[in-house]
């Protein structure tokens, strides 16, 4: 019995502390924007508000997810000679199936995010797990990887989009909260308490998500002593 | 290292597999997409007459209102510019499924000079039996291209509204003229025909309107876009002169 428990510890799919730091890594540590700073073009374009920017974290999360899978169950067969463009099919295909998917079902998503879900393609993280990583494990943890990469792209473009879209439309998630109108929650027109607000036409802008990107840099390192780099 | 005729069969398994996925995928969906793309297209045209439907609050129209206002209140007739209806046989001729005007390809026919073009007319009748005309115009912006749907009052002169869409214009500056419902009301009541009965169309203002019936204000940071739907205005909607005046009797 005891030895029939060790084998299957040591084939079956479980779920341990190296595992754990595969999927949390990204996460804080490791995350591909605050601190490998890549996939930054499409933070800075898909950030104006939530409901894209939610799309769009979905996209990365599932695309990384399965292109990882796939590469590393497709890694022994993977000539090396072609590696960097076989990686590019199967990323390819599986944004391709994404826009498909998204012009059926969400078309509105699919009309404001048309372009940048394209640019997933070459979008850096996806591509630098598969090369990094999926390329020499195995598909279980390349699964968590992926999925590690993609969330932690993900909330920090959620933040993004947060921050962007309250002070720069003063809603969220499309809900009109603070704004000089009456289909606002807080009609800054009428409201004694809030009249000086105006929103910052400046979040709106692609600069601003610069700021705010360079901003949870710096707040992550201040939170996280592990990433300061005391070289 | 292996040999060249083993990667290449290896890639060219890959990609027929691939090919295979993505074209019955594609397959599967178009029907879906078709529809989408025309309900998208419907709305915006119904758009510039928002204010004179039945339904509370556009912006949450459902799909079965959409295709339910096209079917009672709406008909759509294609023009010459000579100011004649094309015949359905005509359009079926020219490649219009249907001979109909919401599937005429507004950007292809764009692209003919004024005389040539197919343009789309749809009469819309409101349920207290007034009629309006919404007619298209299509222009370029900053980035590409810029389009509006114009809903004009029976006398075909004064504007009841208008709806305009875009393909990359900046968001914040240039795609305020289809987010910034403010600035899109502007329009509302603005006359194409001066009283000497010229065609004037409508300008987009830099520094502010002057002219009540023929100016408004331009978006700070949209110079360009704004001209562009100045120019737009001024140029495509002379082609619907010929007929317009027929109505107006």
């Amino acid at each position: 019995m005891a030895d029939t428990a060790v084998v299957e510890k040591n084939q079956g799919i479980q779920f341990g502390k190296k595992e754990r730091k595969l999927l949390t890594d990204p996460l804080n540590d490791n995350n591909p924007i605050t601190v490998q700073v890549l996939g930054i073009c499409s933070a800075l374009a898909v950030t104006t508000g939530m409901k894209n920017a939610t799309v769009m974290a979905v996209a990365v999360v599932f695309v990384c997810l399965f292109a990882n899978v796939i590469t590393s169950a497709l890694r022994k067969a993977i000539p090396k000679q072609v590696r960097m463009i076989v990686q590019l099919v199967i990323i390819a295909t599986l944004v391709t199936v994404v826009e498909l998917v998204l012009k059926a079902y969400a078309f509105e998503s699919y009309k404001q995010l048309s372009v940048f879900i394209g640019l997933i393609i070459t979008n850096c993280i996806v591509m630098g797990r598969l090369e990094a990583f999926a390329m020499a494990n195995k598909p279980y943890e390349s699964a968590l990887d992926g999925l590690g990469n993609g969330i932690g792209y993900g909330i920090i473009l959620l933040m993004v989009a947060a921050i962007r879209e309250f002070f720069g439309k003063g809603e969220f998630y499309g809900y009109k909260i603070i704004g000089p109108s009456p289909e606002y929650a807080i009609n800054t027109l009428e409201s004694s308490l809030f009249g000086w607000y105006q929103g910052n036409n400046l979040m709106v802008l692609f600069p601003s998500a610069m700021f705010v990107i360079a901003v949870l840099i710096w707040a992550h390192r201040a939170w996280n002593p592990k990433l300061v780099d005391v070289s | 290292m292996r040999s060249t005729s083993s990667v290449l069969l290896f890639v060219l398994t890959l990609t027929s597999i691939v090919a295979l996925i993505l074209a019955f995928l594609q397959n599967g969906l178009k029907s879906k997409h078709d529809f989408n793309e025309a309900m998208y297209s419907k709305k915006a045209t119904i758009a510039a007459v928002a204010n004179h439907l039945d339904v509370e609050d556009f912006s949450k129209i459902s799909e079965a209102e959409v295709t339910e206002i096209f079917d009672k209140q709406i008909k759509q007739m294609v023009l010459k510019s000579d100011g004649t209806v094309a015949t359905p046989e005509e359009l079926q001729d020219a490649g219009v499924r249907g001979g109909l005007a919401e599937n005429l390809d507004l950007k292809k026919e764009n692209k003919k000079s004024v005389e040539e073009r197919y343009l789309p007319l749809y009469e819309f009748t409101k349920s207290d039996g007034n009629k309006y005309y919404i007619v298209y115009a299509r222009g370029k912006g900053l980035w590409d291209e810029i389009w509006g749907n114009i809903a004009l009052e029976s006398d075909v002169n004064t504007i009841a509204g208008v709806s305009f869409d875009h393909k990359a214009e900046t968001p914040g500056l240039g795609a305020e003229i289809k987010d910034n419902k403010a600035w899109v009301r502007q329009f509302i009541g603005k006359k194409l025909y001066d009283n000497d009965g010229t065609f004037r169309a409508i300008d987009v203002k830099k520094g502010g309107a002057k002219d009540p019936y023929h100016e408004v204000d331009a978006i700070s940071g949209a110079t360009i876009t704004g001209d562009g739907i100045t120019d737009m205005l001024l140029e495509d909607l002379v082609a619907y002169e010929p007929y317009l005046k027929t109505i107006k009797g």
